[in-house]
């Protein structure tokens, strides 16, 4: 039943200089965490309050977990952590419940302080109690993951097949995730709404509209996980169900994604500052907390770098997206997650006019298999150079797949002929699938037979773009300013990756970072910190 | 003498065949029934004959065709009107070039949402790098210099940024609006532009909303406006367009 996984490309690469991209990145990394251990925001604290069970929105469709943490930010400051205030106005009476404090804060009328001595230990026990439940939660849908995955197996081959829907109504996206499973689909990803990621709440219940995809909510992601369940169980294959943590809110829907077994999440450590000016301290504080709820739930992270190809030229940057999946392993690794949560991205973006660009994608796509044998490397398909000529697109996703399959990735995000053009056809869709079936029947066992020769063109191009990104970590390390700045900030305000200036004062969301108090108390972290020292 | 003729057809290969292919999905199972429509629907779109070259069933519920014909119908290109945009769509290298040869410096661009609109997606769907439909946002443009003032931007902060960054353009989104409060807000915006600056030296107005009417610019005092759909690429070439024009005025 298990996948036969292909035998390993043979690039010999220097392994001195593997462990020096590795430790360079951790260099690089390690100021990083302390800063985010050493901050909250306000999603990580609102994700706190869902893991404590607050759920819904006003009528204005505000959540109650945005009322209620402005309220004590307002009183008391976020400093020590938003659930002791929050649980001592509950043990004072101030409401009955978490529910009808929220609601009262929003009215004005709870006044919260910060307890001391007993009053202190009190609330912090009394917050404790309330978010292992939540925790609790997680934990039970991990084991019925690997329930269900016993029961309905896994799918037969490698790469696992990964489609998109979007059409922007749940109940739209339900039967063609669905229809997509049973033409073979083994990952759904359910394409959020335009623009969701720079919202500073995430939106409630079901949602029938959308612009360009489907609003990320607690309620449908349970509807959808429902509707794979039963597709599962047709099908005698585990389906599993994708969205989006990214943006401002990626704490939030990390926990919300654990609460409802979603599979895998699109959490990329830098994207949102690069791609999306959201500020950096605010993104390497959330990402920690959303990756930590990740590596407890038990979910595959998948990792944006192909957002670095689409931005810029596919081969001068190559090297940029070893070192974000350097970055993103060491920031995965210390969060707590395992070799087999990291999918790491990459893409097929070299422009085709180019003289051997096909040579060079086997050699990117390589290097990223050699560099992390051990992770679930996601690859993903054509966007740029796909002009609307659906007949030359479709030629150039077969392609993208011969790679996919020769070099032995695990998640291959199937590419659509109509990219750039319209949402795909059900007709589009199914080309798309005949495309990679017929390439990873007819093609995926050249992995094992395909060695690049010594020193030949790939296993150069291989070392080139290693050293490259040895070359930019280094720089990145050594960008010290003034003393005591963090180089890699300094380096994302330089401009080091990509186009983007990106300085750590700027940036949407900088004014929900809270430096922490000596006393901060955050039961969530608590639990996920001690459940990482259990499992080291 | 040879004048090339007015009334064309398609061309497989040989002139005035009218051969063409189509491909579509009908919402039935396959069968001989399903061919038949499909060959049905082939005659009322003018393909005689028709000829079905490809059924394949996708699902139980679904069938895909491929159909080649020769259509009936004659083109006449004495008929054929074309309407053109005020500007030619370039692409991001062509507004690169372009700013490099008539500015000889970055042209500079301040977006921002303003009044009680705290609903930046459009704006940053112009903006961000990541940009909108499969096009980078003007971020990516190296001869652009894009700040963003981001959302609830007050008209006279508005202002002040254009003057303290230099704005060559001045790029206001409005998403969410009330009782008109699009065409309130953004008529006091060209209000203080105009207050502000000497007369011809107003940076290029350009507001973008789903609400506002086309054609409307002119009495909202801004210099252009878009819909719904606008891509980066489009107010990019925009951009250069208006700045050219400047120019010779």
């Amino acid at each position: 039943m298990s996948a036969v996984r292909p035998a390993k490309p043979k690039l010999e690469l220097d392994p001195i200089v593997i462990r020096k991209a590795r430790s360079l990145a951790r260099k690089a990394g390690a100021p990083v965490v302390k800063l985010a251990r050493t901050h909250t925001t306000v999603s990580v604290e609102r994700a706190v309050l869902r893991l404590a069970g607050l759920s819904g929105a006003d009528h204005e469709r505000v959540p109650w977990v945005n009322h209620l943490v402005t309220a004590v930010r307002d009183e008391v400051g976020l400093e020590h952590g938003v659930t002791t205030p929050v649980f001592d106005a509950l043990r004072r009476g101030e409401a009955p419940d978490l529910l009808t404090l929220a609601q009262k804060s929003a009215a004005g009328s709870v006044s919260f302080r910060l307890p001391q001595g007993r009053g202190l230990i009190a609330a912090q026990s009394l917050a404790m109690r309330s978010v292992k439940p939540g925790m609790a939660r997680i934990d039970k849908n991990r084991a019925t993951r690997d329930r269900l995955i016993k029961r309905h197996g896994d799918p037969l081959q490698r790469p696992w097949i990964y489609l998109i829907v979007a059409t922007g109504d749940i109940y739209e996206d339900i039967p063609q995730a669905q229809t997509a499973a049973r033409e073979g689909a083994d990952v759904i990803a359910v394409i959020r709404s335009t623009g969701q990621s720079l919202l500073d709440y995430v939106p409630e219940g079901a949602t029938r509209e959308g612009y360009a995809g489907t609003y990320a909510t607690k309620e449908n992601f349970r509807l959808m996980r429902a509707a794979l369940d039963d597709v599962s169980k047709e099908l005698g294959r585990y389906i599993r169900l994708v969205n989006y943590a990214s943006g401002l809110c990626m704490p939030e829907i990390a926990a919300l994604a654990g609460l409802e077994r979603l599979d895998m999440m699109l959490n990329d450590s830098m994207y949102g500052i690069l791609f999306r000016d959201i500020n950096p301290i605010r993104t390497f504080v959330d990402q920690r907390f959303s990756r930590q709820i990740h590596a407890r739930a038990g979910i595959i992270i998948n990792t944006g770098e192909d957002n670095y190809l689409t931005t810029a030229d596919a081969i001068e940057a190559a090297h940029t997206v070893t070192v974000s999946q350097l970055m993103n392993e060491y920031f995965a690794k210390e969060a707590g997650l395992q070799d087999w949560q990291l999918g790491l991205g990459h893409a097929f973006e070299i422009n085709p006019d180019i003289r051997d660009s096909f040579r060079m994608e086997l050699a990117h796509a390589m290097l990223a298999r050699q560099l992390f044998p051990k992770a679930p490397l996601k690859w993903m398909p054509p966007t740029k150079h796909m002009t609307g000529d659906v007949f030359r697109g479709y030629l150039l996703d077969g392609f993208f797949n011969l790679v996919g399959a020769m070099t032995g990735q695990d998640i291959l995000l199937v590419g659509m002929m109509t990219e750039a053009v319209v949402t795909p056809f059900l007709s589009d869709r199914d080309l798309a699938l005949q495309n990679v079936h017929y390439v990873i029947n007819a093609a995926g066992g050249l992995a094992e037979d395909f060695h690049p020769p010594r020193d030949g063109f790939i296993q150069t191009r291989a070392r080139l773009v290693l050293s490259e990104a040895v070359e930019l970590l280094e720089k990145i390390v050594n960008d010290t300013g003034q003393s005591g700045t963090v180089p890699l900030l300094q380096a994302i305000g330089d401009g080091t990756f990509g186009l983007m200036k990106r300085p750590a004062d700027a940036g949407k969301g900088l004014d929900g970072v809270v430096k922490r108090a000596p006393g901060y108390d955050n039961p969530a972290t608590t639990l996920l910190e001690s459940s990482l020292l259990e499992s080291t | 003498m040879t004048t090339s003729p007015d009334i064309i057809r398609p061309y497989g290969d040989t002139t005035g065949d009218g051969m063409v292919q189509v491909s579509f999905t009908l919402p039935i199972p396959h069968d001989k029934r399903a061919e038949g429509a499909a060959l049905q629907l082939a005659a009322k779109m003018g393909l005689a004959p028709a000829l079905l070259v490809h059924a394949k069933a996708i699902g139980p519920d679904f069938t895909f065709f491929v159909v080649y014909g020769s259509v009936t119908h004659l083109v006449d290109l004495s008929e054929v009107e074309v309407i053109e945009r005020e500007f030619p769509l370039l692409s991001a290298k062509e507004v690169n070039a372009a700013i490099k040869k008539r500015l000889r410096r970055k042209l500079v661009i301040v977006g921002a949402c303003i009044g009680t609109d705290a609903h930046t997606v459009g704006i940053d769907a112009i903006l961000n790098i990541k940009g909108f439909a499969g096009e980078k946002g003007l971020e990516y443009y190296s001869e652009l210099k894009v700040v963003n003032g981001g959302a609830q931007v007050l008209v006279p902060e508005l202002v002040a940024l254009a003057r303290s960054e230099k704005a060559d353009a001045v790029l206001v989104s409005q998403v969410v609006t009330q009782r008109d409060a699009h065409i309130h807000n953004t008529m006091t915006m060209s209000a203080a532009f105009r207050e502000a600056y000497p007369a011809g030296q107003v940076p290029l107005l350009v507001v973008g909303g789903p609400r506002f009417e086309q054609g409307s610019a002119g009495k909202l005092g801004v210099d252009r406006i878009f819909g719904k759909g606008t891509t980066p690429g489009e107010v990019a070439s925009y951009l250069v367009h208006a700045i050219t024009e400047r120019e010779r005025a």
